[in-house]
């Protein structure tokens, strides 16, 4: 995209930049510093604070000719204003002069500094911001020593003011930028706070219920240029300067947002060394500065008082866990698999690192076993074949492309990726909505496609029959379809985001197999900004398909049939489907590694006590197939181990491999053995690059306090077909769906819900989902249902009694249960539904 | 000359006999120190028995041997102990490193942190040269109240209260 560009001098340097660049920007591209409050570089120009005044001269233009006046030497004269203006909201001209340092302009913000301050407390002692405080770096750098105002007359305002749950407003402090605001409103679209009434009684209240209900509330407190705002789960916890911080990834979702753990050493936990907060880190290719609300807050699970801190074996005939040292532990395992002779399952989570899946893999093929991953959503290999190719941004997304997003509601499931194909469409791409209900990101999509929950794969077959005009497609293609598709072939760059709302493993197969094939038709792959993009359920999924570790097709309870032993890693099968107890107990021998004593734990003859990923190193392969390391902030306790530092040591005692190092050393064996990770590696994973909007350290009055990013960029894989040229996709035919369930109850994703990795956090209790059943209002009527009553549900032989709630966006014939809330239920079953009188 | 010097160092000597002695029999007799001794820190409080400390740890910023650990929490009205809505809920000094060189008490925004008169530390564990805020903060002086107090809601709102000129 070629732009005009415009030359300016600023402060007597002379600068280039595109058209319609404001001068504040153009400055600061040119190093030049001019102090903002309101002005944000993602946020619209308002102009509120006054704080970037400059003088800006213009070359004189004699009105009769229309041309540029120039002087005896041929110079263009240059014009002053009689004022000073906002470099936020005026862009660049041709043969400007801006004077930011002139004497006039330095004076005229230093005005403004201390109007500003005649109501500011300057309580910056007690200020969570204190230290990290735009203001207070303004004050010190372009402010007045002294104020002309009476202090007596300051304004004196509530300092408690809760917004929410999780965030507090300080009235006093607030300088009334709107930057929140127009955060809110206009990055998030979740304008639930606003200002009321005017002038000095001007406050920012919340106009939701619960207060602040955004799922992107902390961001306000990076981007507020005053400790006006201040989290809940921070309040008081730590000056910022006192804080270490370590690069890190964000484990609750596949976007992989890129984190920085702020920790410090507490009296309260006991002398540790504790996080305190967790802060974005810039990755405009990832996050850009942004974190979602479960990212910040929900990290308590890390420093749990429950987590496991020895091993444990049970002797089976006493059954009851003993604590043992490590090396027993080891041997014992080493035993345990001996006598399997081979008949061994290793079970992986998402939550697992690539080191931790490589080396479970490894293992479990010297054993002559396999590993499997416990998930339900298929389609990996597809996303390693059509992946978005190197150089993708979201950002870069905008008229002429198109988005399609498919068996997912984004904005429960990742957040980040929600907003940043929201903000695509607003620049003008073409969003397609396809799913069985209406999701978050409808209001913003050019087509929305309804389908019955289970045949998301014909919708895609539909739209790939307009491309290849297959007759076998026929079946598939509706005006709909017909209409979308031409969207799809005409865009230049196209990202489909696929998940499993209501899809089983084979039907999100076929869907992912026929999304990469509609791609591949379209020749919208192999190469940046196009491709597809798999909707996981965990930040490592992609990872696991990677590393060689699959779900089973037949599901976990077909793969341990006939095993002696399991080796579960990071994962909670037994509490997931209860159902699956009983099998784990069959198998003679179990060993579970994790960080819970899960109920999977329970059954186990070995429990071995891994490392979180705030205590050690790794990488995590997210949804669009960018590896990103993450790096230890706390010292482990010293009963924990590495997942992969485990398996390792197991391999070694049994004579299948050398035992590592070190994760770097796993990931070594990774690119030397997998194709695709040739070029990771440690080093290349800590690779840098420029990035704007400029944040941190002394530009946190520009971009905020998000953290720059130091530590790494991670590394885009390169999808199969951009290297293997002979890859052909074929669609998939959908399984035919035997018959129309009289009522389908699908589990579908909430962003809080009351997982392990959730519920630790105290600050979110609040906002955690809570159980209930989704009824449509016609299918409620039929079954006599009233709001808020309590039915009973039958599915697979199971009984459940559970709050019902009618809503009108439930498609009917289907039932609603948020996941993780204590339905145990991973795919969409068939159920038998009677309410329940009072 | 030699015995010129030598009846001149005699004299010294004798001299000095009849003078009164520098020395002071501490710890019977305790030397009074100058009006701007720096000796062991105290946590002062209001006279309403409310501490002055607020948490800010701005001394634990300035100390240059990094002998303070300041740890902050959130006053309510039902257990409060500073004004304002931040106090310390753990204040420690380890005299070991202390250098007393006043900087904590330059930093202090609400003058809670004083160096006073008191030198006498000795100790017999490391763990002893660590003064936590139970051993730092003055008692509560006659006619206030111990913290945490109760106090009707509202009553100590401002984060830095109206300063109290030093006497």
């Amino acid at each position: 995209m070629s732009q005009a560009l415009v030359s300016l001098t600023i402060d007597g340097v002379e600068v280039t930049v595109p058209v319609g660049t404001k001068i504040v920007d153009a400055a600061k591209q040119a190093g030049i510093e001019i102090p903002v409050f309101c002005y944000h570089p993602k946020l619209e120009s308002v102009g509120m604070c006054r704080q970037c005044l400059v003088e800006i001269g213009r070359p004189k233009i004699d009105r009769s000719t229309r041309k540029i006046v120039r002087d005896k030497n041929g110079d263009p004269v240059i014009e002053f204003g009689p004022k000073l203006e906002t470099s936020c909201t005026t862009p660049v001209g041709e043969g400007w002069v801006v004077l930011v340092n002139s004497e006039r302009a330095i004076e005229g913000r230093r005005q403004v500094i201390e109007l500003i301050l005649t109501s500011h407390p300057l309580d910056c002692p007690i200020c969570d911001k204190g230290g990290e405080c735009p203001l207070q770096n303004m004050t010190m750098a372009h402010g007045p020593g002294k104020s002309r105002f009476l202090y007596e007359d300051k304004m004196h305002l509530a300092k408690h003011v809760p917004l929410g749950d999780l965030i507090f407003l300080d009235r006093e402090r607030c300088i009334q930028c709107a930057r929140c605001i127009r955060f809110q409103t206009e990055i998030v679209d979740d304008p639930v706070i606003a200002f009321s009434e005017r002038g000095r009684k001007l406050e920012i209240v919340t106009l939701s219920e619960p207060g602040f209900a955004s799922y992107f509330s902390g961001n306000t407190t990076d981007i507020c240029p005053v400790g006006a705002l201040t989290t809940a789960d921070f309040r008081f916890g730590a000056r910022p300067w006192e804080l270490n911080a370590t690069a890190s990834i964000c484990p609750h979702c596949a976007v992989g947002c890129n984190t920085m753990l702020n920790t410090r050493r507490e009296a309260r936990s006991q002398g540790r060394v504790v996080i305190k907060r967790v802060m974005p880190r810039q990755n405009e290719a990832v996050n850009e500065i942004w974190l979602c609300d479960k990212g910040r807050f929900a990290h308590h699970f890390a420093s749990s008082e429950e987590r496991l801190a020895r091993p444990v074996i049970k002797l089976k005939r006493r059954g009851r866990l003993t604590a043992t040292t490590w090396e027993n532990a080891v041997k014992f395992v080493v035993e345990g698999l001996q006598a399997a002779h081979g008949a061994v399952l290793g079970i992986a989570g998402g939550r697992a690192s690539n080191e931790d899946l490589y080396a479970l893999h490894r293992l479990m093929d010297g054993l002559g076993g396999r590993a499997v991953l416990h998930d339900q959503m298929a389609g990996g290999e597809f996303v390693q074949q059509a992946g978005v190719g190197p150089g993708t941004n979201l950002a870069d997304l905008g008229s002429g492309d198109c988005i399609l997003v498919v068996a997912s509601d984004l904005h429960e499931e990742a957040p980040i990726w929600w907003l940043r194909v929201k903000q695509a469409a607003e620049r003008g791409a073409k969003l397609i909505v396809a799913n069985a209900r209406p999701t978050r990101l409808d209001a913003h999509a050019t087509h929305i496609l309804r389908y019955d929950y289970g045949v998301a794969a014909h919708m895609i077959l539909g739209m790939l029959h307009e491309i290849n005009h297959q007759k076998e497609l026929d079946q598939y293609a509706s005006a709909e379809t017909k209409k979308v598709a031409k969207v799809v072939s005409k865009a230049n760059n196209v990202v489909v985001f696929y998940g499993s709302e209501g899809l089983d493993y084979a039907a999100s197969h076929d869907l992912a197999q026929n999304c990469a094939t509609l791609l591949a038709a379209s020749g919208h792959v192999g190469r940046a900004n196009n491709g597809l993009v798999a909707v996981w359920t965990h930040s490592n999924t992609q990872g696991a398909w990677d590393m060689g570790v699959h779900p089973e097709p037949g599901g976990l309870a077909a793969a341990l049939k006939g095993q002696k032993a399991a080796y579960v890693v990071a994962a909670d099968p037994a509490g997931d489907e209860p159902l699956l107890t009983s099998l784990l107990e069959q198998v003679d021998f179990l060993i579970v590694q994790g960080l819970f004593l899960t109920e999977t734990a329970l059954a186990a003859d070995v429990v071995l006590p891994a490392q979180s990923f705030v205590e050690r190193d790794g990488t995590y392969t997210n949804g669009m197939r960018r590896v990103q390391r993450f790096f230890p902030a706390i010292a482990p306790n010293e009963g924990m181990r590495a997942d992969w530092e485990i398996l390792s040591a197991v391999a070694a005692a049994m004579g299948i491999d050398s035992a590592r190092p070190s994760a770097a050393a796993v990931m070594q064996d990774i690119a030397a053995k997998n194709r695709d990770y040739s070029e990771v590696n440690y080093p290349a994973l800590s690779r840098n690059a420029s990035q704007w909007p400029h944040v941190g350290g002394k530009d946190i009055y520009f971009g905020g306090t998000a953290h720059p990013n130091h530590q790494g960029l991670g590394v885009q894989l390169t999808p199969r077909v951009e290297r293997q040229k002979d890859i052909s996709f074929d669609w998939a035919a959908p399984r035919k769906i035997a018959h129309k369930p009289r009522y389908l109850m699908v589990p579908i994703t909430k962003l809080y819900d009351r997982g392990t990795t959730v519920v630790q956090s105290q600050v979110l209790g609040p906002r955690l989902e809570i159980l209930r059943l989704y009824v449509n209002p016609e299918d409620a009527e039929r079954l006599g249902m009233i709001d808020e009553g309590e039915v009973e549900v039958q599915w697979d032989g199971r009984k459940q009694r559970l709050r019902s709630v009618i809503d009108e966006h439930v498609p009917s014939g289907a039932v609603l249960v948020p996941r993780s809330l204590g339905v145990p239920l991973a795919t969409a079953v068939d159920v038998k539904i009677r309410p329940i009188a009072l | 000359m030699f015995a010129v010097e030598l009846a001149r160092g005699m004299w010294t000597t004798l001299k000095s006999m009849f003078e009164e002695p520098v020395t002071y029999q501490y710890p019977e007799v305790k030397r009074p120190v100058r009006p701007r001794f720096k000796g062991r820190h105290v946590l002062a409080r209001y006279k309403n028995g409310l501490e002055r400390c607020i948490g800010c740890a701005l001394c634990a910023a300035a100390c240059p041997a990094s002998a303070i650990f300041v740890e902050a929490s959130e006053n309510i009205d039902r257990r409060r102990f500073s004004p304002g809505e931040r106090y310390a809920s753990t204040y420690e000094i380890n005299l070991l490193r202390c250098i007393f060189c006043g900087f904590c008490e330059d930093a202090c925004p609400t003058e809670a942190i004083v160096l006073e008169h008191n030198y006498e530390m000795s100790f017999t564990s490391r763990r002893d040269a660590i003064y936590t805020k139970e051993r730092l903060i003055v008692p509560v002086p006659p006619g206030g109240d111990p913290t945490p107090m109760i106090v009707p809601p509202g009553s100590f709102d401002r984060a830095i209260p109206e300063m109290e000129d030093p006497d």
